[in-house]
């Protein structure tokens, strides 16, 4: 086994701070990145919950872990992956090849394609729009507009979309769109004071530090509205507003408005690449189509073939603080495994 | 005797210790996903009887899952078995077939 080589295959969270430690532990890390750049979705994503602090910033501190010890390989389109013995050997598109004792699997998530839940209007109407377009106009600078030009008075965010839906296929809950509507929330009443703020959620699920907090502050000190029920339908007005259909669960009755901007809460999907990757290395999915760990409490980490291990939302929806305290126990999982100390030999 | 306006209260609490909860448990014999709403409100959004009656599905699994069941069959029969519900509803409830069920147990029992 080449115990010192590790392929990390991902550039985003995940992939940046396990490369980090595992460089940090002076191993040979290669990061093997799809994209341009690395940083993944975070570079689409302006602030971040509960702190409101820049997603650049987190990404600068990321980036000064994956210093010169790392090897960074952009645009890398892996083509095939051979295990010999302990050993793997990648070969990209363009015939390059690496060797590692290790792959790490930090290939993360996609964002649910809205145009998937037809009956909410994405890329039908002008004013639907997804959380991760809304994050776009925020990181831009722009003021936030309506498709004609005006300024919307009247602003609805819908929560679970694409997340905890069996019609769609995907049963689980993406964690993070609840407080991102919050966040979200409060920066368009931020950009536009004179609006008027509504989510419609199923349940609020505020469960990460100070979420709760940041929920309450949405309440009282910006006055964002949230009504307890999931769309039925969205349909477009004469004038390009939006019609909402919803149940208020909490008056019990059915409730109807218009809106002028809708804001869809996208979830997590696997990723197109974990899928590829998946298939070339035989990885076994869960339920919820993300890879499956060996084991749900222990083996976080561990995936089914021997010297294959995980990091950050290949393995479930993940907030980017998790992402990163899994990715350093992913580097310490692969360095005890290359270093065939018996603790990573544990199974339950 | 002088009338003074005061009368007894029906109680309003839903008493589990009183109340007869076996429509529910023919129902979802007949229908396992009965158990599994969590009534988020879409089947009722959704729901042409709902803009124009007060009926309620979501409401109405909730009631006859609490043993609340009096005026079952009138309130049944506000459905028109359209199924838009079974459409929208994101946990694959069968709605439809639930409405068929509560008329049989209603029968039944």
């Amino acid at each position: 086994m080449d115990k010192k080589k590790v392929i990390v295959i991902g550039g985003g969270i995940a992939g940046m701070e396990s490369s980090s430690f595992l460089a940090a532990m002076l191993y040979d890390v290669t990061i093997l990145e799809k994209s341009d750049k690395l940083g993944g979705h975070l570079n689409n994503w302006e602030r971040l919950f509960p702190t409101m602090r820049l997603g650049k910033e987190v990404l600068d501190y990321l980036s000064q872990g994956v210093n010169n010890k790392v090897e960074v390989v952009c645009n890398a389109e892996i083509n095939q992956i051979e295990k010999k013995g302990k050993n793997f050997k990648l070969t990209l598109a363009d015939g390059r090849t690496f060797d590692a004792g290790a792959i790490l699997v930090a290939t993360g998530y996609d964002i649910f394609d809205a145009r998937k839940k037809e009956e909410y209007g994405y890329k039908i109407y002008d004013n639907v729009i997804t959380s991760a377009d809304l994050e776009m106009m925020f990181s831009e600078g722009k003021e936030i507009r309506l498709a004609d030009g005006r300024t919307p008075k009247r602003i609805g965010f819908v929560h679970c979309v694409g997340s905890r839906d069996e019609k769609v296929g995907n049963a689980y809950c993406s964690k993070v769109c609840c407080v991102t509507a919050v966040k979200q929330s409060v920066e368009i009443k931020n950009h536009i004071p004179q609006s008027e703020v509504f989510c419609f959620y199923m349940d609020m699920r505020m469960f990460g530090m100070h979420f709760e907090f940041m929920y309450k502050e949405a309440q009282e000190k910006y006055g964002v509205n949230f009504i307890r029920g999931r769309l039925s339908e969205a349909c477009e007005n004469m004038d390009g507003s939006i019609v909402v259909k919803v149940e208020d669960t909490l008056a019990g009755r059915p409730l109807r408005m218009s809106l002028d901007l809708l804001v869809l809460m996208v979830g997590f999907v696997p990723s197109a690449g974990s899928n590829e990757v998946g298939k070339m290395l035989g990885l076994h999915l869960g339920p919820n189509k993300f890879f499956k760990t060996m084991d749900q409490h222990t083996l976080t980490n561990v995936s089914n073939v021997e010297g294959v291990f995980y990091a950050g939302a290949c393995t479930a929806p993940k907030t980017i603080t998790n992402t990163i305290t899994d990715a350093r126990a992913a580097a310490a999982t692969v360095a005890s495994y290359l270093n065939e100390h018996p603790i990573c030999k544990r199974m339950i | 005797m002088i009338d003074f306006g005061y009368n007894l209260n029906k109680d309003r609490q839903i008493d589990f210790d009183v109340n007869n909860r076996k429509i529910a448990q023919y129902v979802k014999k007949n229908e396992p996903t009965f158990s599994v709403c969590i009534s988020c409100g879409t089947c009722t959004a959704t729901c042409s009887a709902a803009q124009f009656t007060d009926f309620n599905f979501r409401k109405l699994m909730i009631l006859i899952n609490r043993g609340e069941t009096l005026k079952l069959k009138n309130e049944i029969s506000k459905c028109m078995l359209c199924g838009k519900c079974f459409l929208a509803c994101p946990r694959n409830v069968n709605t439809r077939n639930i409405i068929l069920n509560i008329k049989k147990a209603v029968d039944l029992l």
